[in-house]
């Protein structure tokens, strides 16, 4: 139970003198308030487990602090830190049963016997483990192993935060869904701080009230789910969340207008004090943008493909060299496969070098 | 899966089979020819049916003392060896380091010992304990104590089993080594995290995970040093006395020191025979030990549905590419 707090953070697995730009994890400042449900988002090797495994103590951070509840503990060692961590493979204590391997991380820590048997009946009773408590853990199915590691981490109620790094990796999707609607419960239910590391979309944003994410090792941007899909606050957001991903298209920006290729899209904001020399981009989700019939005043473009996902249908279009993805809808056919586009003005965001743009109203 | 019938496939079993006769077989069945029979030489044989197995099996005759009290040496010697060697091994595999060109280095000097030939192993250590020339036997008599082990029967023991953990200890290690290397780091995390001390990482994660290898190294050990013959007949040549005379040792005193060709040859098959059931108990263990579990496993209600796709790491799903 603690806030946590990043105070320049850093990591290279190089060490300290390493060139800035190859540490795994640069400098972040941040704050995790307890009681949140965190998901850290991102690529592959974009520095996210090192993050999770700094936060644990399992790698020392070449640089910078972190604090529980204000107190410095980057010197500790993972077993005095009071965090738990459940890991992509599930880890299972072969020769145990499942309700002693639930009792582990409390009998190493000298609780008394009858708070072990409450705590793992009741993490038993969370995780649907009850039956299986007196059986051997190594026979079981690989789902009921991952939750007998997540039991591990949850069994303990003093922990600052519990750590999940990628954890339904090897669970079967229709499983997942299960299995992550039951940590949501959790969560809930155990009001514990919770940071779980993914590179799947859906799954961090169902399950997290914030997502935190992560980029060649920096943490771009960091909200609800909501703000990451109406305001990326860095290009590399914009695309990586929402499928299709967001259309950022390079463009002139002045006032309130911004010319692609010789056409102007008008903005909702005014743009007038952009930075000189920087390269500038509009960004526009798919779902603000639309196809019709080809007219004067809209922007033209070459109807590749439409794609239709049930509910909605997207066109895959191509402006010049870029390739856009715009909303088509119900019924709009394109005999020439020529259309034009509208945009919606209040979704047009204005990026420069990547970041976003405030404009003024 | 149809299968064809054909006689004539027979004949591609036929060179193995004729390799397997004239180089196990018949060798085989002349020791249990010889078995049956007794000679005084000149290639006279005499037959004698079960008698000498009847002997080998009585205490109270020459041969069956001899044999039984070999036998009782014998097993001694293994337990002894394999209580010093299993645990020796595990502690020497667990201290090893883990990575950097300290493996390399260790993996070497482990391997050495087992490299040297049985003989020369023998008259390292024969040359080694001599309190006349050799260092350790010079330096321990000249600490005081009364060691020799050619007159010693206390003594002669503790050079053959010393001489043994030297020799072997490094084959338990390395398996043991290899075992401890396969176990994944997430569990030492896992560990960690959950507070488990050293102790209890040894007895959750390591122990279990080397089950595998430990019973291939017992059962390595054992064979090899229920079979011994060359070091400790270099050594000691089975004495003094017969105190360190083994099974192999005793055998080759009958048949060749004596040329009691009949006795030899009852007494080799019944040494053969224990070490093949042997063998079977601990192959019968080996094998009962996974499938067994994999029977229970799937005998019970599975917890639940598609264990074997959930087995599966799924492959890392990786975000699109390149803006859309």
């Amino acid at each position: 139970m603690a806030r946590i707090d990043l105070v320049d953070l850093a990591h290279s697995y190089g060490g300290n003198d390493a060139a800035p730009e190859s540490f795994a994890l640069k400098p972040v400042t941040m704050t995790w308030r307890q009681g949140g449900a965190y998901a850290l988002l991102g690529p592959s090797g974009c520095g996210k487990t090192t993050l999770l495994n700094v936060i644990s103590g399992i790698i020392t951070p070449s640089r910078g602090k972190i604090l529980f509840d204000g107190k410095d503990i980057t010197p500790l060692s993972t077993q005095k830190r009071n965090i738990a961590q459940v890991f992509q493979f599930p880890v299972i204590y072969d020769t145990m049963t499942v309700g002693q391997n639930l009792a582990f991380p409390l009998k190493n820590r000298g609780v008394p016997k009858a708070e072990i048997d409450k705590r793992v009946a009741e993490i038993g009773r969370l995780l649907d483990l009850e039956p299986y408590l007196n059986r051997k853990a190594t026979r079981l199915t690989a789902d009921a192993k991952q939750k007998i590691s997540l039991g591990r981490g949850l069994v303990r109620s003093d922990v600052a935060a519990v750590l999940f790094d990628e954890p339904l990796t090897v669970i079967d999707p229709e499983l997942k869904w299960q299995l992550r609607s039951k940590l949501k419960a959790l969560h809930r239910e155990l009001d514990l701080t919770m940071i779980y590391v993914t590179h799947d979309q859906t799954e961090a944003l169902t399950f997290a009230d914030t997502v935190v994410v992560m980029h060649d090792g920096r943490v771009v941007q960091s909200g609800p789910p909501a703000e990451l899909f109406d305001k990326p606050a860095h290009t590399f957001v914009g695309y990586f969340i929402g499928s299709p991903g967001m259309n950022i298209l390079p463009a002139e920006v002045r006032g309130r207008e911004a010319k692609i290729g010789g056409h102007v899209i008008a903005l909702d904001r005014s743009y007038d004090n952009l930075p000189s020399g920087a390269k500038i981009e509009i960004g526009v989700r798919p779902e603000f943008v639309e196809v019709v019939a080809p007219a004067p005043g809209l922007l033209a473009a070459r109807i590749e493909r439409i794609d239709d996902l049930g509910r909605i249908r997207f066109a895959r279009v191509r402006v010049g060299n870029a390739k856009l993805a715009a909303r088509a809808p119900a019924g709009f056919t394109s005999a020439d496969s020529s259309a034009g586009l509208k945009f919606d003005p209040s979704h047009v965001h204005v990026y420069a070098d990547s970041l976003l743009v405030e404009g003024a109203a | 899966m149809d299968k064809t019938v054909n006689q004539k496939a027979w004949f591609l079993v036929l060179p193995v089979f004729l390799v397997v006769a004239f180089s196990a077989v018949l060798p085989l069945m002349t020791v249990v020819n010889y078995s049956m029979q007794d000679t005084f030489g000149n290639n006279q044989f005499f037959w004698n049916g079960v008698g000498w197995f009847k002997e080998l099996l009585d205490p109270s005759t020459d041969l069956g003392g001899r044999f039984l009290a070999s036998l009782g040496r014998n097993l001694f010697f293994s337990l002894v060896i394999l209580a010093i060697e299993v645990p020796l091994g595990i502690v020497v595999a667990l201290s090893m380091p883990r990575e950097g060109w300290t493996v390399a280095a260790c993996l070497v000097i482990l391997a050495l010992p087992l490299l040297i030939p049985w003989n020369v192993v023998g008259t390292i250590w024969q040359i080694f304990g001599r309190p006349d020339i050799g260092l350790l036997g010079y330096v321990l008599n000249a600490m005081g104590f009364d060691y020799n082990y050619v007159a010693n029967e206390f003594d002669a023991w503790v050079t053959v089993i010393v001489m043994d953990v030297w020799h072997w200890t490094s084959l338990v290690a390395l398996l043991c080594y290899a075992g401890l290397k396969s176990i994944p780091e997430a569990y030492y995390q896992a560990a960690q995290i959950d507070g488990a001390s050293r102790w209890a990482v040894f007895k959750a994660i390591q122990l279990p995970k080397m089950n595998r290898v430990l019973l291939i190294a017992v059962l390595l050990r054992f064979m090899d040093s229920f079979m011994i013959y060359t070091e400790p007949f270099v050594v000691t040549g089975g004495g003094p006395g017969n105190s360190t005379t083994f099974v192999s040792i005793e055998l080759v005193k009958i048949a060749l020191g004596q040329f009691d060709l009949g006795k030899a040859a009852a007494l080799s098959l019944v040494y053969n025979l224990i070490i093949l059931i042997v063998c079977w108990i601990f192959y019968t263990v080996m094998t009962n030990a996974g499938v067994e579990r994999k029977v229970q496993a799937s005998s019970e209600p599975a917890v639940e549905p598609k264990p074997s796709a959930a087995l599966k790491p799924v492959p890392a799903l990786e975000p699109r590419e390149g803006v859309a």
